[in-house]
C-alpha cells in the first residue's frame, strides 16, 4: 500500500500545497488501493477513475499556474451513492435506479468540484439509506475492514469502509437516524451529522426530508472539519438550509480545549442495554475529559424512551411519500407486466420488482401511519414526541454545553445476525436518533477497542448551530486518546489482504 | 353513456332544497413556476419548460416563488379573507402519471387565506353572500393526452403522452362554504360567482383568467335535501366545467338528475362527475368518499410562508378597485339605465365595454354591439363571449366606421363575422373585401333610375311631400346593389330629383 493512502487529508493537503506530491499521483494511489482491496471490502458501487484523474490533472495544472486554490484542492474523496452526480450513475443502492445518470449535480457535489476535490467513486449504502448494515443494499453488502465477517454500519457503510480501508481519505455521508455516526462507530472512524440545514440537501435522494442531513466521514476530527467547511452554507435550492454561516469548523478543531466545558452524560443512554466494554471505553473517555478540566454532569432526557418509536413513524411516513416518484414514468426501471399494461399495473410491477424488502416494509408502514383515521394516533403522536425530545434537549443544554453518550449500544455485529429481526436492527440507532429528531448536530469519534476486538466510539451532541463545539471537544478528546495510545485509532486496524 | 332520468326543474325545486359548493382553480400568470425557475407559459412546445425539479427527479427540492405568494395574498385580500401568519405547505399523495412526484405540493390545514365572503348578484337582480372557506396555493399537474381509444380518457387509451410544461404552474384554489338558499337561482349563482372570481383575478392582474385555456377552472358540488331536513344530502362533484355557460347547465342538470333519483328512493352516489357540453349531461367519474385518502402531511421540504404584517398591508393598499365599486363608477360614467347595466354585468361584458369605450366608441354603441350581435353569435356558437377572437379595439373601429357612414348595419354585421374568423381589423376587412357602402352618386343614380323606370310615380309622390313613397325605391336600390348602397344618400338623391322635376 502506498504510504500516501495512510495519511490524513490535512497532511495530504500540505503535501499538495508544497508541491511534494501531485493530485494525479495521490488520486492514482487511492484508485490502486481500491483495485487491490475493494473486491473484499465492496465499498464502491461505482469507481470513476477517468473523471477522478481528469479532475486531478486539472487541479495540478491550476496549481502549476500559480492559482490560489482551496486548502483541500487535489485531495480525492468518495461520495455516498444517494447524491446525484452527472458523471457517474446514481442508484441510492436500489435496483429501481440501476444505471440512472442524473441530469444535475447535487449542491454538495458542486461544492466538492468547485474546491477541486476529485471524486473517486460512489459508495455503497442500504437501499435508499434504509438500514444499519448495508445488508439491504440491492448490490450486496460492504464489509468492515476490521473484520470482513462483520458489518461496516449503515446506511453509510460504503463511505465508512472506504475511509477505514484507506481507499479514500475522506467521504461524504448522509445521516437520517445515525447513518454517518453508527458506521463511524463500528469502523473506528469519525463521522459528523451537522445541524439540520447546515448543508444543502439539494441532490440528496431523500429518505426522510425532515431528518436527513449530509455530513463528513473522515479518519480524524480536523479532516472532518476541513470537509464540513467545504460543503456547508446556504443554498437557495434548499429552503430548509440555514441562511447564516456557522463559522469555521477548522478553527474550532484547531482550538481543541475542554477546560471549563460542562459535559452532560445522558442518563437514558448509558448502562443497561450497552455492551460492558463499550460502557468501559465510555467511562475511560469521560475520565480523560475530566482530567483535562471538563466538568462532567448528569442530565436526564426521559422522552428518549419514545424516540425510536417516533422515528419509525416519521421516517416511513416521509419516505413513503418521497419514494412515490419511483414509478417508471420519467426515469429509472420500467417493468411491463404480462397482459394489458395499464399505468397502474406498470407502476405496481416496477415498484414490486425495483424495491427491496426493507423499502417495501417502510413504505407500507409509512402509508399506514399517514392514513386518515390513523394519522393522529401515529404521525401526529410521533410529532408530539419530537417536540418533547426537543424540550428534553433544551433542558439538558441549560445544564451542559455538550451532551455525551456511547454512539451505539454494541460493536459491529456479524452479517446475517439481525437481518431477519428488524426491531433488533432498529435498536442500534437508539443513541443517534434523538439528534435527528431535534435537528441538532452530533459527532462520533473512536475511543478504543471493545467487544470482539472491534472499535467503539463516543458521541457528542451540541445545540443547533453549535457544530463548532463538537469539533472543539472531539478534537480535544481525540488528542488525549492518541497521546495515550501513541497512535491514531486506525493504526490498530488489521492489514487487509491485497489482491493483485 | 346511459341516459339519466331528469325531473322537471320546477318540480325538483318544489321537493328539494339545493345546496352547492364551488371550488375554483385560478392559474397565476407569474413569470416562473411555483417551485422552480421554469417559464410559466401556455402553448409552448411540450416538455420544453421543464427542469429536474418540476419533473420530480430524485434529489430535487422545491423553493417557493415569492411572486406567486404575493399573487395569492392579493387574491385572499380581494376575497375579504384573513391572511395566515403561518401558511404551511402540505403534500397531497396520490399516484397519477401527470403528477411528477406522485404527490401534489398544496396546502391543507394552514392555507394562505381563509374566511372571506363575496356578494354575488344573479341576473334577476338578487344578491347572495357567498362565504369563502379558504384560498390556498398549490402546483398544477402536467397535461395528459390519451391517444387511441374512443373516449379520450385514460381507460381504453392505447398510450398516453405527458406534457410537464404545466407541471408546477402556480394555482390558487378558492373554496366556498356550502351555499344555501339560492333555490332556483343556484345554477345562475354558480356561474355568476365564477364570473366574479374571473373579474377579480383579472382586475388584480394575477391571472390571464381565460377559461378556455384552463386559467380558471371550476368544480361544482351539488346536493339536494328535502325541505326542512337538517342533514345535508350526498353530494356529487362535477369536475372542470370550463365555461360559465357549462357551469350553469351542469348545476341545473345535477339538480334534475339527483331529484329524479331521490324521488324514486334511489340514493345518490358520492362521486366525481364529468360534464359533457355536447350532450348537455354529466357522467359518473370515479367514486369519491370523504375518506378518500390523500395522506396529507406537512411538506417537510419547505419552511412555512410567513408574510409580515407590513407586507400584507402594503399589498392591501395596492389592491385595485373592487368589482362592486367599479360597477358603480362605470355605470355612472357610461350613463346606462339600471336594466341596461344589469344586462351588461350579467353577460360579463364590463371589461369588453370598458375596453371598447377606451378605444373611442360611444358607451351606448359599445353596449349595443356587445349585448346584441356579438352575444347572439356567441350563443349560436355555444361559446362564452370572451372566447370569441374579438377585442374592444375592433368593436370601436366597427362603430366608428358606421358613424362615418362607411358601413351600414348590414355591412357592419358582415364585417364582424370576418373579424371573428380572424381576417383582421374591421378597417382591413373593409379595404380587402371592398365592403364599403356605395355613396358614389353615379352608381347610385343609375340604380335609382333603373328602379324609377318600374315605379314612375314615386318622384311625384315625393314632390308632394309623401316621403313614405321613397321606401320602395330605396329598397329596390339596396336589393340591386346587394345592400352596399348608402341608404341615406339614396334618399337625398331622390329628393333632389323630385325637386328638379
Ligand atoms: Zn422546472
Amino acid at each position: 500500500m502506498s504510504e500516501l493512502t495512510r495519511k490524513s487529508a490535512s497532511e495530504l493537503a500540505g503535501l499538495l500545497q508544497s508541491g511534494e506530491i501531485s493530485s494525479v499521483e495521490l488520486t492514482q494511489a487511492h484508485l490502486d488501493r481500491t483495485a487491490a482491496v475493494d473486491e473484499q471490502v465492496h465499498s464502491y458501487l461505482h469507481v470513476g477513475p477517468t473523471a477522478a484523474l481528469a479532475a486531478a490533472t486539472e487541479i495540478d495544472k491550476r496549481r502549476a499556474a500559480g492559482e490560489k486554490l482551496h486548502p483541500l484542492a487535489g485531495v480525492p474523496i468518495a461520495v455516498k451513492d444517494n447524491l446525484t452526480t452527472t458523471d457517474a450513475p446514481t442508484t441510492s443502492g436500489s435496483k429501481i435506479l440501476e444505471g440512472w445518470m442524473p441530469q444535475y449535480d447535487a449542491t454538495v457535489v458542486k461544492k466538492l468540484r468547485a474546491a477541486g476535490m476529485p471524486i473517486l467513486g460512489k459508495t455503497n449504502l442500504d437501499e435508499f439509506a434504509m438500514g444499519s448494515s448495508t445488508e439491504f443494499s440491492a448490490y450486496g453488502p460492504s464489509k468492515n475492514p476490521w473484520d470482513l465477517n462483520r458489518i461496516p454500519g449503515g446506511s453509510g457503510g460504503g463511505s465508512s469502509s472506504a475511509v477505514s480501508s484507506f481507499q479514500a481519505p475522506l467521504a461524504i455521508g448522509s445521516d437520517t437516524g445515525g447513518s454517518i455516526r453508527y458506521p463511524a462507530f463500528v469502523t473506528g472512524t469519525v463521522g459528523i451529522k451537522p445541524t439540520y440545514g447546515a448543508i444543502s440537501r439539494y441532490g440528496l435522494i431523500a429518505l426522510a426530508s425532515s431528518l436527513d442531513q449530509i455530513g463528513p466521514v473522515a479518519r480524524n476530527v480536523l479532516d472532518a472539519a476541513l470537509l464540513q467547511d467545504v460543503i456547508a452554507g446556504h443554498d437557495p435550492h434548499d429552503s430548509t438550509s440555514l441562511p447564516e454561516s456557522l463559522g469555521s469548523m477548522t478553527n474550532a478543531a484547531q482550538n481543541a480545549d475542554v477546560k471549563g466545558m460542562r459535559i452532560g452524560v445522558i442518563k437514558q443512554l448509558t448502562g443497561e442495554g450497552f455492551q460492558p466494554e463499550v460502557s468501559a471505553r465510555f467511562s475511560e473517555s469521560l475520565e480523560l475529559l475530566k482530567n483535562a478540566g471538563a466538568e462532567i454532569v448528569e442530565v436526564s432526557c426521559p422522552s428518549f424512551e419514545y424516540a425510536i418509536a417516533a422515528y419509525y413513524l416519521i421516517l416511513p411516513a416521509e419516505a413513503s411519500s418521497n419514494l412515490a416518484k419511483f414509478d417508471s414514468v420519467r426515469f429509472g426501471l420500467r417493468v411491463t407486466p404480462e397482459g394489458t399494461p395499464t399505468i397502474e399495473r406498470v407502476m405496481a410491477a416496477t415498484r414490486e420488482a425495483g424495491f427491496g424488502p426493507e423499502v417495501k416494509r417502510r413504505i407500507i408502514l409509512g402509508t399506514y401511519a399517514l392514513s386518515s383515521g390513523h394519522y393522529e394516533a401515529y404521525y401526529g403522536a410521533a410529532q408530539k414526541v419530537r417536540t418533547l425530545i426537543q424540550r428534553d434537549f433544551n433542558a439538558a443544554f441549560e445544564k451542559a454545553d455538550v451532551l455525551v453518550s456511547p454512539t451505539a449500544p454494541a460493536t459491529a455485529f456479524r452479517f446475517g445476525e439481525k437481518v431477519s429481526d428488524p426491531l433488533a436492527m432498529y435498536l442500534n440507532d437508539i443513541a443517534t436518533i434523538p439528534a435527528n429528531l431535534a435537528g441538532i448536530p452530533g459527532i462520533s469519534i473512536p475511543n478504543g477497542i471493545a467487544e470482539n476486538n472491534m472499535p467503539s466510539g463516543i458521541q457528542f451532541l451540541a445545540p443547533a448551530r453549535e457544530d463548532a463545539r463538537l469539533y472543539r471537544v472531539g478534537s480535544a478528546l481525540e488528542k488525549m486518546h492518541e497521546d495515550l495510545w501513541g497512535k491514531n485509532m486506525m493504526a490498530f486496524a488489521p492489514e487487509l489482504e491485497v489482491s493483485n | 353513456m346511459a341516459k339519466d332520468e331528469l325531473m322537471n326543474y320546477e318540480k325538483a325545486l318544489e321537493q328539494f332544497e339545493v345546496v352547492i359548493g364551488l371550488e375554483v382553480h385560478v392559474e397565476l400568470n407569474t413569470n416562473t413556476k411555483m417551485f422552480c425557475g421554469c417559464r410559466n407559459e401556455f402553448g409552448d412546445e411540450p416538455n420544453t419548460n421543464v427542469c429536474p425539479i418540476c419533473i420530480g427527479l430524485p434529489g430535487t427540492l422545491p423553493a417557493v416563488n415569492k411572486s406567486a405568494v404575493e399573487s395569492s395574498i392579493k387574491i385572499g385580500l380581494a376575497l375579504g379573507c384573513e391572511i395566515a401568519a403561518n401558511g404551511r405547505f402540505a403534500r397531497k399523495n396520490y399516484f397519477y402519471p401527470d403528477l411528477a412526484k406522485n404527490f401534489q405540493t398544496s396546502q391543507y390545514d394552514e392555507p394562505i387565506a381563509f374566511e372571506g365572503a363575496l356578494d354575488v348578484e344573479v341576473p334577476s337582480g338578487n344578491s347572495f353572500k357567498v362565504q369563502i372557506e379558504r384560498a390556498h396555493m398549490e402546483e398544477d399537474a402536467g397535461k395528459l393526452t390519451h391517444v387511441g381509444g374512443t373516449t379520450g380518457r385514460i381507460q381504453g387509451a392505447e398510450y398516453s403522452l405527458v406534457d410537464y410544461n404545466r407541471a408546477g404552474v402556480p394555482l390558487v384554489e378558492i373554496v366556498t362554504k356550502p351555499i344555501y338558499g339560492a333555490g332556483a337561482e343556484a345554477p345562475e349563482l354558480a356561474a355568476a360567482y365564477v364570473r366574479l372570481i374571473r373579474e377579480i383575478v383579472k382586475g388584480l392582474g394575477v391571472s390571464e383568467a381565460k377559461m378556455e385555456r384552463g386559467n380558471v377552472r371550476c368544480d361544482a358540488n351539488v346536493s339536494l335535501r328535502p325541505h326542512g331536513q337538517e342533514k345535508l344530502g350526498t353530494r356529487t362533484e362535477t369536475k372542470n366545467v370550463n365555461s360559465l355557460r357549462s357551469i350553469e347547465r351542469a348545476v341545473r342538470y345535477e339538480i334534475q338528475r339527483q331529484a329524479a333519483l331521490l324521488a324514486k328512493g334511489t340514493s345518490i352516489v358520492q362521486e366525481t362527475r364529468h360534464w359533457h357540453e355536447d350532450k348537455g349531461a354529466t357522467s359518473a367519474g370515479r367514486p369519491k368518499s370523504d375518506t378518500d385518502d390523500y395522506r396529507f402531511f406537512p411538506e417537510p421540504d419547505l419552511v412555512p410562508v410567513q408574510p409580515s404584517k407590513t407586507w400584507i398591508e402594503e399589498l392591501r393598499s395596492s389592491l385595485p378597485e373592487q368589482p362592486a365599486e367599479r360597477r358603480k363608477r362605470v355605470q355612472s360614467e357610461w350613463g346606462f339605465a339600471d336594466l341596461e347595466f344589469r344586462d351588461v354585468v350579467n353577460a360579463g361584458l364590463l371589461d369588453q365595454i370598458e375596453e371598447t369605450v377606451k378605444a373611442g366608441a360611444k358607451p351606448q354603441a359599445a353596449r349595443k354591439w356587445w349585448t346584441g350581435e356579438i352575444s347572439r353569435i356567441a350563443n349560436s356558437q355555444e361559446k362564452d363571449i370572451f372566447e370569441l377572437e374579438i377585442s374592444g379595439q375592433h368593436v370601436a373601429e366597427l362603430a366608428s366606421l358606421v358613424d362615418a357612414g362607411k358601413l351600414n348595419d348590414r355591412l357592419a354585421r358582415e364585417v364582424l363575422t370576418y373579424v371573428l374568423e380572424g381576417e383582421g381589423s374591421p378597417a382591413e376587412i373593409v379595404a380587402k373585401r371592398g365592403l364599403e357602402v356605395v355613396s358614389d352618386d353615379g352608381a347610385l343614380i343609375a340604380a335609382i333610375e333603373a328602379a324609377l323606370a318600374k315605379q314612375p310615380d314615386v318622384l311625384d309622390a315625393i314632390a308632394e311631400g309623401r316621403m313614405q313613397a321613397a321606401g320602395a325605391v330605396i329598397g329596390a336600390v339596396m336589393q340591386a346593389m346587394k345592400g352596399s348602397a348608402d341608404a341615406g344618400r339614396v334618399r337625398e338623391l331622390l329628393i333632389e330629383m323630385a325637386n328638379k322635376k
